[in-house]
């Protein structure tokens, strides 16, 4: 493996000290009751961007009455400009791998799955030698630490398809079918990997329990906000002088992410990849955190010298891509908007119809049947709504 | 295809299912490993597998389809990939694609006439930061310039 990825910036959450195994064998000795109490002490809600909390999800999956349970880490990191689970894989497996030993003792579960995406295949070899040696640390396996607790992980590739993010897709994709969503309810916490209760978590949701574990969910709760607990890992990339991984408490503000990579002249900021939503420079003041800019993370910043309406085919032609093509509204609304960009481009257009695509895009947010053809119209509409003066002046508009 | 060239793919299709059983989740696996085997998983592989998972065919050929990664028609030897993302393209990846392109002689999703190169463009691979980055095989290759990449097509067999 030739990559390196120092951490720009280490908090003081995700990364404090932690020693190999310890949130494992300290959660074995607590009841299941307890450890729920915990997260939903620390107000942990799900990193991957939709924020669900993970106290809610867990507690369902643990109510559910069956044979057999799953849970299942998404490690499908596909959203453009996403980088950070790539890193926690690599530089902080045990976190990811104990969170989901813990997670499945508190769920009830004897096997976790990891889906990896195609892209990072190349962490395969290293992720399951370290498997291998929690096996023989009797972290993993049968008894685990000799408390009676069987549980083991493993690994399953992804064959690059972008929605397999979404957990519904993902679980389909687990099963041998083509990684179409499904309709939900039913969820999978009920109703996942084949029709048993599953919670998926995203990495670096995983990747917070241990802490939470061994230092409690107060103390968790203290960092961040009062709504957004805790710290974010940003996956920051673009027109700065140090683009990387940082993790920061929530309610970090744009102006505050400018100023710790070193970018200058930024003209905006796409939070949360190419599903987020672009801003402007009046919009830095603005906080991260769930109940302003909510993101997964990725944060692309652009200068002066970048054309916003480039950056927004390149998104366009990136849905029209990934659209699984099940469901018409987003099939066909991607297709609809990457064509407006163009003739944008060509200066073919009339402001009537582009005000007709963006009342498209707002369709495809409520009707689309999953996250992706929702998300998809908000670069769209985000782009030509904080960026009109650049794209539409100084062109003449065809009637 | 001859009944030698079958029968090999018959026989590693075989040991495939004693790995990762005859279950319908066994089948991205199985096609994921006659890919990297093979570079494609072809007509006959697609009709053993369905055969011996009790699938009907056309559900093999859809899974398929469905994937980026995995293809039913012949290929190079070797994939190299260019991630297309806005943040690659604004540091160089647009340029490097034209030097791949230039240097094996062919166009993107084409494969060179001696089946060493199929040459391909592809969404995000997280390496943003450290960007323009491209995929040989499944080997990612980060901050690459002309020269480097140029280098690297050189040494595949």
């Amino acid at each position: 493996m030739n990559t390196l990825n120092k951490i720009k910036r280490t908090g003081p959450v995700l990364f404090s000290e932690y020693e190999k195994g310890s949130a494992v064998k300290k959660v074995l000795e607590m009841e299941r009751e307890d450890i729920l109490f915990e997260i939903k002490d620390s107000g942990l809600k799900g990193r991957g961007g939709a924020g669900f909390p993970v106290s809610t999800k867990w507690m369902i999956t643990a109510a559910a009455n069956a044979d057999k349970k799953f849970i299942v880490c998404n490690a499908d990191e596909g959203e453009p400009g996403t980088f950070k689970d790539r890193v926690l894989l690599l530089e902080y497996p045990e976190l990811v791998f104990e969170g989901m030993i813990i997670a499945g003792y508190t769920i009830g579960a004897k096997e976790g799955i990891v889906y990896l995406r195609a892209e990072y295949s190349y962490m395969l070899e290293f992720l399951e030698n370290f498997l291998e040696e929690m096996r023989k640390q009797n972290l993993l396996g049968k008894n685990i630490c000799g408390k009676g607790f069987d549980f083991d992980i493993f690994i399953r590739l992804g064959s690059g398809a972008y929605v397999c993010g979404e957990e519904t897709a993902l679980i389909e994709s687990l099963e041998g079918h083509r990684g179409e969503p499904r309709n939900r309810p039913p969820f999978p916490v009920n109703t996942g990997y084949l029709g048993f209760p599953t919670a998926v978590n995203n990495v670096e949701t995983l990747a917070s329990v241990p802490n939470i574990i061994n230092k409690g969910g107060e103390w968790y709760h203290k960092h961040g906000t009062d709504k957004s607990t805790g710290s974010k890992l940003f996956s920051v990339s673009g027109d700065c002088k140090y683009p990387g991984v940082y993790e920061l408490p929530w309610g970090t503000t744009l102006n505050e992410i400018i100023n710790i990579t070193g970018a200058e002249d930024t003209k905006a900021i796409q939070v949360g990849g190419a599903s987020g939503i672009c801003l402007p420079a009046t919009e830095f003041g603005r906080k991260l955190s769930y109940e302003d800019i909510s993101t997964g993370g990725s944060i692309m910043i652009f200068n002066k010298s970048r054309n916003m309406l480039e950056v927004l085919k390149n998104f366009m032609e990136f849905f029209v891509e990934e659209s699984c093509g099940q469901c018409t509204p987003c099939r066909i609304g991607n297709v609809k908007l990457l064509e407006g960009v163009e003739m944008i481009e060509k200066n073919e257009y009339t402001i009537e119809y582009i005000e007709k695509l963006k009342e498209l895009g707002r369709t495809m947010q409520v009707a689309s049947k999953c996250g992706l053809g929702q998300s998809s119209p908000n670069p769209f509409i985000s782009i030509l709504e904080n960026f009109k003066d650049e794209i539409f002046n100084n062109k003449p508009v065809l009637n | 295809m001859n009944d030698s060239e079958k029968n090999i793919r018959n026989e590693f299709i075989q040991t495939l299912v004693q790995r990762f059983g005859k279950e319908r989740t066994a089948l991205l696996p199985v096609l994921q490993e006659i890919q990297k085997k093979f570079f494609y998983i072809d007509e006959h592989s697609q009709q053993e597998v369905a055969r011996l998972l009790n699938i009907h065919p056309v559900e093999v050929n859809s899974v398929i389809s469905f994937y980026a990664f995995l293809y039913d028609k012949p290929r190079g030897r070797n994939t190299v990939r260019v991630c297309k993302n806005i943040i690659c393209n604004y540091h160089g990846s647009l340029e490097i694609a034209k030097a791949l392109s230039t240097e094996l002689g062919i166009g993107f999703n084409e494969t060179t006439k001696d089946g060493k190169v199929t040459l391909e463009y592809a969404n995000c691979f997280g390496m943003c930061d450290k960007s323009p980055s491209i995929l040989v095989n499944d080997q990612i290759h980060e901050r690459v310039n002309k020269e480097s990449v140029l280098n690297l097509i050189r040494d595949l067999k």
